[in-house]
């Protein structure tokens, strides 16, 4: 897919560990001031590729910009422009968490003023405490707040919500795009559907070391997933007018409880049918298709596997 | 610059919250020198000990002593440490670079080698009162100069080995082969051919003989400081070459 003013391009990316191919000849465009997300199971070659573009592994083949830049041959520019938070990586145990941001922020004369990042990350009260002492989520924090200290233009974030708590999560999403409403291109690798749905203005699927789709997030869910299931009760034994409305591709009965697939507008078809026949259900409902749904469509197996 | 600055403060301050590095680095030295010195005194026996008194001999190449353990224990642990706990990825991610990394280390170093050293003298001097240095001058250019050739090759043992455990393994069998045949351990003079001869190819050896002379008042020991001095640069060419962030 070709993107306005594209920030990052990747054409033909591969990297290969000995004999597996972690990474299979992907190729994309990320926009300026768009969150991107990457999305795939684990072991789908996310991390790898996100790598790639940040100079931190060298691909096998295939042509990267970041920012206009080779990371090949431009690491160290690139580095100092990019922010990046990483899935394994660690501080010193006995540095303070003002340590590490006063020190991060002394790469560049325009970085931002660390003291803020505490507070909107939840650290304010951590600012003295040692990295050693941080729970799980504390330390999450400390490192996407540390991938931005430098003001990045482009931010990449790898499972940046594991090991949140859900409340905690919610916060991050809201920071997230902020960051993203500031300006800042934001490239998010994750497992999480719901958070790529939530989140994302694009997603590419990836699946064992390919792109298998990209699109907003509406978009997929239109072109793969397109199914609304539209779920009430009613005591009225026989419906079969129900199967003539158009859009309804099948009617499900178990007991009282009735379930009507279709796609485009069945929802207000069927409410208006229903309602024609006086049945007025309390609990009429619709259920959307999630990029959960995409995903088993596309690859055969839920991202949890 | 800013950033070299702020992680070497940070690193002081690093290492003065977890002074075991400090211990392990200083303790040695100094519970060698009140060994040797009380057994041998500072009597001189025209014999061994280049003629001169033991602790006059020995103050000198512990200074050495405690510069060895900063390059063949310290640093290589420190170094394959954060390799493998991803200190080193998260500080290349955030493009500090290699010199930032190795500068801090080099300052720490320094620090360390001059406290140690204080503390050497300082005790030394209480109980078996050696000769002061006779040419300071000398002396302390000798001492950046060893410091700064041991530095090195902690960076080149950092970079090479591939873990924690075997920094640990392999710098403390060198620092100990480098304490008994370099020339911190018996009189060189009562060491068999073999010893010396492996006495000779190690790296302290020339740190000791280029520490001794000037505190001795033999004058600068010219041989002595280039072979300090290649090793410096060897070891800093291939830890530059060998050099990796993970």
């Amino acid at each position: 897919m070709t993107v306005l003013k594209p920030i990052i391009e990747v054409k033909n990316l591969r990297k290969t560990y000995g004999a597996t191919v972690a990474v299979d000849d992907i190729s994309f465009e990320v926009a300026e001031g768009e969150i991107f997300g990457i999305l795939g199971p684990n072991g789908a070659g996310k991390t790898t590729a996100v790598e790639c573009l940040q100079a931190l592994r060298k691909p096998d083949s295939g042509d990267i910009r970041v920012l206009g830049l080779d990371p090949l041959t431009q690491a160290s520019a690139l580095r100092r422009r990019i922010g990046s938070q990483l899935q394994e990586s660690a501080l010193p145990d006995r540095i303070k968490v003002w340590e590490a941001l006063d020190l991060f922020a002394s790469v560049t004369p325009d970085a931002l003023d660390w003291r803020v990042l505490l507070k909107q990350w939840g650290l304010s009260e951590k600012q003295k405490a040692s990295f050693s002492s941080l729970s799980g989520g504390q330390r999450q924090r400390l490192f996407v707040a540390l991938s931005l200290v430098n003001n990045p233009e482009v931010v990449f974030l790898d499972e940046m919500t594991t090991g949140l708590d859900p409340a905690a999560r919610h916060v991050a999403w809201d920071l997230i795009r902020a960051i993203r409403d500031r300006g800042t291109t934001v490239v998010l690798v994750t497992h999480f559907m719901d958070e790529a749905e939530e989140l994302c203005d694009r997603v590419a699927i990836v699946d064992r070391g390919k792109i298998v789709a990209s699109d907003t997030p509406q978009g997929l869910i239109t072109s793969y997933a397109s199914d609304v299931r539209v779920i009430f009760t009613t005591e009225q034994a026989e419906l079969p007018w129900l199967s003539e409305i158009p859009d309804v591709r099948e009617v499900v009965r178990r007991g009282p409880r009735v379930e009507v697939e279709g796609s485009g507008p069945v929802l207000a078809l069927v409410a208006a049918a229903l309602v024609k026949h006086g049945i007025i259900p309390a609990d009429l409902r619709v259920e959307q298709p999630t990029l959960e749904d995409v995903f088993l469509k596309l690859t055969g197996h839920s991202a949890g596997d | 610059m800013r950033t070299l600055i702020k992680l070497t403060w940070v690193e002081i301050k690093l290492f003065v919250r977890e002074p075991i590095t400090m211990v392990v680095t200083l303790a040695l030295p100094v519970i060698t020198l009140f060994v040797m010195g009380g057994v041998f005194g500072n009597t001189p026996n025209p014999d061994i000990y280049r003629g001169v008194g033991p602790m006059d001999y020995y103050v000198p190449a512990y200074f050495g002593l405690v510069i060895a353990a900063i390059g063949v224990v310290a640093l290589p642990v420190h170094l394959t440490a954060y390799r493998e706990r991803g200190v080193l990825r998260r500080l290349r991610a955030s493009s500090i670079s290699i010199w930032s990394l190795l500068g801090s280390q080099l300052v720490v170093s320094f620090i360390i080698a001059v406290f140690g050293g204080i503390l050497l003298l300082v005790l030394a001097l209480v109980i078996y009162s050696p000769h002061m240095p006779q040419s300071p001058g000398l002396l302390i250019l000798a001492f950046l100069l060893s410091t700064l050739s041991f530095a090195a090759v902690g960076f080149l043992l950092g970079a090479v080995l591939p873990s924690t455990r075997a920094a640990q393994g392999l710098g403390l069998i060198l620092f100990f082969i480098m304490l008994i045949l370099g020339g911190a351990g018996p009189p060189p003079e009562v060491l068999t051919g073999a010893m010396v001869f492996i006495g000779k190819i190690t790296p302290l050896r020339y740190v000791v003989l280029s520490l001794q002379d000037p505190w001795l008042g033999f004058g600068w020991n010219q041989n002595a400081s280039l072979v300090v001095a290649g090793i410096m640069v060897v070891a800093s060419l291939l830890s530059a070459r060998f050099f990796r962030w993970e």
